[in-house]
């Protein structure tokens, strides 16, 4: 059922249950809003998004009228105008003027529609209500009553998203304000969602607090790596440092929520980096040029042969990588060891994280490498390596001391012939390897993940990789042609080509088609 | 070009007048040095006019701490990207923020000014006269948060009465 309605002069057609102020922004008509959050309850207090409706003697609120046939609306009339003026100037009375030091400011609410709507001169000459500063409610929020306009939206959050009940409104009239209960913290794992969500300066991230004014950021859109779910983030960067993530919404993954593990993952991109290629010599990693990193590592594969190489890689990469590394375990070594290893499983629950602390499992088993392994299977690599069947092991993203036990990389550090761990980050036991390969964060490339729905989704480079890193889909370019096959790859997107004619059900598959939401593999089966 | 005059021809006579007002400027500079256009500078200070956009420094409140507030407002107007300041949490809960460093590039400066008119609460001024900034080593033309307070330098290039060079 669908209801037909004018608003501003154009025809629409709204979903039955639809509001004005949803059938509008569908329609791609801007109404102002602050308490109004398309995935909370509405509340309509803030009044800001007074429309006039034919007919009705007053102007209403567009996000709690719900639409109806033959409904005429107007967002723009001179009246329309006046009244949210007025709202906006009941609610900026007792808000502070501290613009400048206010984190934020760039991104604020009350100046976007200042500046659209307001631009009056203040005729308040009264003392402003003055309110509690620097409140801290929880490890990473920091509230600030003064800048608060009541709009309930963390309220809202934390009973209906996260259903924690940790904030509430206390006291009343001009004394009002958000505030933690009684002996609770905003702790919960989504609390930094609050952070977001706030139209104003009042809740603020201690995390990113004071780092860089939002000014200077540039976004760059792209997908957690946190687990299996995959939510839509926008990197917010500067200078090739990474300075917040912010979810992005997509209804069929994360609505518009990132949990705060997910949140403040960043730091991986920006610390503790692999930057260059190294080879160990007299006793130590010393740095080294790319081609000899990977010469080294080719003469000890046809030392030996491609069966006597052993595959461990954790479910990190792309589907990209995934595909490179698979064809390059099946064509190029043609060793039947090769294991996926997703690591300990983390905390589960009902909303967005997933146990499976990796983003491309699925995908990874897709582009034709094995299923993740239990412990049997990782027992028998161990045992292979023990017994002399394996002489490389080629480690990729995983934690070689968790997988095995650091007492099995100390012994095989002497026992292989060579070990080669490919990283991002450093890992425990990454400085036993032999030969180590810097890889590229997914901040830092392009490619695709696959998320435990099947849901396919982009990541983009945002800036160069750190140091001497390479995406992982060129160092099996490189390692393949050294081992004298023709890859030719010269972008992700040439090697998403190659998987979509190759693989089942990504058959067809372009960036393009796959946009900035994705899109599921499993349904075009 | 024009045909020189039967005077200009003589040659000599022209000659000794050019001689004669150099003559007449050499005797009157050597008695009355007043006169002389030419500036003793670096042994006399050179005149500065009050809005000449020299070095900059910060100022300070009334209770000696910085005025700044770490919006980087000047940071942002910077067209040389030659301000770095890096904000911290103060103690007190009534003060939001404040410039834990705030370092100024004086290689990369172009001193337009234009800081000192972002500043929302006059903080950074361009007033102290000098304009003769000199060092041995590049990293010396970063000049620090104490140095731009005036915290380490002698005090009359503190108060912009001589040069620092």
């Amino acid at each position: 059922m669908t209801k037909k309605l004018t608003i501003d002069g154009k025809e629409i057609t709204a979903r039955d249950d639809a509001t004005i102020i949803q059938a509008a922004h569908e329609a791609g008509i801007a109404i102002p809003h602050y308490c109004y959050h398309p995935k909370l309850s509405i509340a309509g207090n803030c009044r800001m998004c007074l429309v006039e409706l034919e007919g009705r003697p007053k102007l209403e609120i567009s996000c709690n009228t719900p639409v109806a046939d033959n409904m005429v609306v107007c967002t723009n009339s001179p009246r329309v105008i006046e009244g949210r003026r007025g709202v906006l100037e009941f609610l900026l009375i007792n808000h502070p003027l501290d613009c400048p030091i206010c984190d934020q400011a760039g991104e604020c609410g009350l100046q976007d529609y200042y500046m659209q709507y307001g631009l009056y001169h203040s005729r308040f000459q009264e003392e402003k209500v003055h309110g509690r500063k620097v409140v801290d409610f929880g490890p990473d929020v920091i509230f600030d009553s003064e800048r608060c306009i009541l709009c309930t939206r963390c309220v809202r959050f934390c009973t209906e998203i996260s259903k924690t009940n940790e904030l509430g409104i206390f006291e009343r009239s001009d004394t009002a304000q958000i505030a933690t209960f009684p002996g609770k913290q905003l702790d919960n794992p989504y609390a930094g969602n609050t952070v977001d969500i706030c139209p104003v300066g009042a809740l603020t991230s201690k995390d990113f607090r004071f780092k860089i004014r939002v000014w200077f950021l540039q976004e760059t859109k792209s997908v957690c790596p946190g687990c299996a779910r995959g939510c839509n983030i926008n990197i917010h960067h500067h200078n090739g440092q990474v300075y917040r993530l912010k979810p992005r919404q997509n209804d069929e993954v994360n609505e518009s929520w990132i949990c705060d593990a997910g949140r403040f993952s960043y730091k991986l991109i920006n610390d503790n980096r692999v930057l260059h290629p190294q080879i160990q010599q007299d006793g130590r990693l010393q740095q080294a040029s790319w081609p000899a990193a990977l010469q080294h590592a080719v003469e000890a594969i046809q030392r030996h042969g491609g069966a006597a190489v052993g595959l461990v890689v954790a479910p990190q990469g792309t589907n990209e990588d995934s595909y490179l590394l698979a064809r390059l375990a099946s064509e190029v070594l043609m060793t039947s060891h090769v294991v996926l290893y997703p690591g300990a499983p983390g905390e589960e629950d009902d909303l967005l994280m997933r146990a499976d602390k990796n983003p491309n499992t699925r995908g990874a088993h897709d582009m034709g490498l094995p299923a993740p392994a239990p412990a049997a299977q990782l027992a028998a690599m161990a045992q292979a390596i023990d017994q002399g069947t394996i002489k490389v092991l080629y480690a990729i993203g995983v934690d070689l001391v968790a997988a095995f036990g650091a007492e099995a990389v100390r012994r095989w550090a002497t026992q292989l012939d060579c070990l080669i761990v490919q990283t991002s980050n450093i890992v425990p036991g990454c400085e036993r390897a032999h030969v180590l390969l810097p890889s590229a964060t997914y901040a830092e490339r392009d490619g695709t993940f696959t998320n435990f729905q099947g849901h396919i989704q982009r990541i983009n480079a945002a800036f160069a990789p750190r140091g001497e890193a390479l995406p992982a889909w060129q160092i099996y370019t490189r390692l393949a042609r050294g081992l004298g096959q023709d890859w030719t790859y010269a972008s992700a997107e040439g090697v998403l080509h190659d998987i979509a004619a190759a693989v089942p059900r990504y058959e067809g598959l372009s960036y393009a088609k796959i946009g900035d939401f994705g899109c599921s593999v499993t349904h075009e089966s | 070009m024009q045909p020189l005059t039967f005077w200009q021809k003589l040659y000599l006579p022209e000659i000794l007048r050019g001689m004669a007002v150099t003559t007449r400027h050499f005797v009157v500079n050597l008695l009355w040095q007043r006169h002389t256009v030419t500036q003793q500078y670096p042994e006399e200070p050179t005149y500065v006019s009050e809005r000449y956009r020299g070095r900059h420094r910060l100022m300070r409140k009334e209770d000696g701490a910085p005025r700044c507030t770490s919006c980087m407002l000047c940071a942002t107007s910077c067209p040389a990207l030659c301000i770095h300041i890096q904000a911290g949490e103060h103690p007190d809960p009534t003060i939001e923020k404040y410039p834990i460093s705030f370092t100024i590039d004086e290689l990369r400066c172009v001193f337009c000014g234009l800081c000192v008119e972002a500043c929302p609460c006059d903080a950074i001024r361009m007033d102290t006269g000098v304009f003769a900034l000199a060092a041995y080593k590049r990293e010396n033309f970063l000049y620090p948060r104490n140095l731009l307070l005036g915290d380490d330098l002698p005090t009359d290039i503190a108060e912009g009465k001589a040069p620092n060079h």
